[in-house]
């Protein structure tokens, strides 16, 4: 049986770009013929030329992550023009601390039903740095390696250790980066 | 023109137009933000991405690129991907251990009556074998003893 008709068509790049698929072609592995809408994102939001550039400075065996990075940045631009990628991590930045700020009230509950206190307390916000040092450690999970299926497949490998530049927008939580929502005023300025 | 010239204008070399599509959000004195934005998406998209918002809005489409381009510049494999996929997990772990601290809370909250009911049905056993022991080798009954 004769192999995949992708053998011999022009990758996804090429196919938009209206040029020949060379034999290297740098885009051809990653960018499949059978998905025309990824390439049409990142053209859009990065430029071919621009994405040529970023993938001549990996490694061949980076480039994969690179290229689905680089899908799911375009794609949440596109789907939100204001803040792309950023809005869903200020939403997410919020969601850990709602959840930081449960998992203290349930610990501090925790240890007064432990001293037979059998008073339930009303959800009070525990200053007390001890109570954040039982299980959840945020900061060591940073120095970890995790996989993890995130955005559009691949595996990220990864986890970032610079500081972030400016503040991030106050995102509301009913924005949804991959559906419609409303362009809050952020306030994120440096 | 202006006197002086946007960030953006001043690395592309050419004249700044009063109306500068850049000149608010990337100034003179902060070359950095426009390199690395240039850098990852180019001038001209960057400048078709500031159009195609209104104007309200650009402030937060320039501050936004510049994170994401700062972020691709210091990771250039995953970019602020990298930070959503940390974010991603942080939430999951932190809703696994609120979930066992949960299970802990609700297991001790169950003990917790069943305790006091052992620790009563105790003290009327010792009180009962007491009156009885006492009842059968002695004839008075002495309530200071409770």
């Amino acid at each position: 049986m004769a192999s995949s008709s992708s053998y011999n068509s022009p990758c996804a790049a090429c196919k938009f770009l209206r040029r020949k698929c060379l034999p290297g072609c740098i885009f051809s592995p990653y960018f499949p013929p059978e998905e025309p809408q990824k390439f049409i994102n990142v053209h859009k939001i990065f430029g071919a030329s621009n994405v040529t550039k970023l993938l001549n400075e990996l490694s061949p065996h980076q480039r994969e992550d690179a290229v689905n990075s680089l899908a799911y940045e375009a794609e949440a631009r596109v789907r939100d023009p204001v803040y792309g990628c950023v809005g869903a991590i200020s939403f997410l930045q919020r969601q850990v601390e709602r959840l930081q700020k449960e998992l203290d009230a349930a610990n501090a509950d925790l240890i007064r039903y432990a001293c037979n206190d059998f008073t339930p307390t009303p959800p009070l916000p525990v200053p007390n740095m001890a109570l954040r040092q039982r299980p959840v450690e945020f900061s060591r999970r940073l120095s970890m390696g995790h996989h993890h299926d995130g955005g559009s497949g691949g595996g990220f490998n990864q986890t970032p250790s610079f500081p972030i530049p400016y503040t991030l927008p106050n995102w509301n939580d009913h924005q949804n980066p991959s559906g419609d929502h409303i362009h809050g005023g952020g306030g994120g300025s440096i | 023109m202006t006197c002086t010239r946007c960030a953006a204008c001043k690395q592309l070399r050419r004249r700044c137009p009063s109306n500068c599509i850049f000149l608010p959000y990337f100034p003179p004195n902060n070359p950095q933000r426009f390199s690395y934005v240039h850098r990852i998406y180019g001038a001209s998209n960057v400048g078709k991405m500031l159009q195609q918002v209104e104007e309200h809005q650009r402030a937060d489409v320039a501050d936004s690129l510049y994170y994401e381009a700062y972020c691709r510049i210091k990771d250039p494999v995953y970019g602020c991907v990298g930070i959503i996929t940390v974010l991603h997990e942080e939430i999951y772990h932190a809703q696994c251990q609120l979930a066992k601290v949960q299970a802990e809370i609700d297991l001790l909250k169950a003990q917790a009556p069943v305790q006091g009911e052992l620790l009563g049905l105790q003290v009327n056993e010792f009180l009962a074998n007491q009156n009885g022991a006492y009842c059968s080798t002695q004839s008075s009954f002495d309530p200071s003893f409770y």
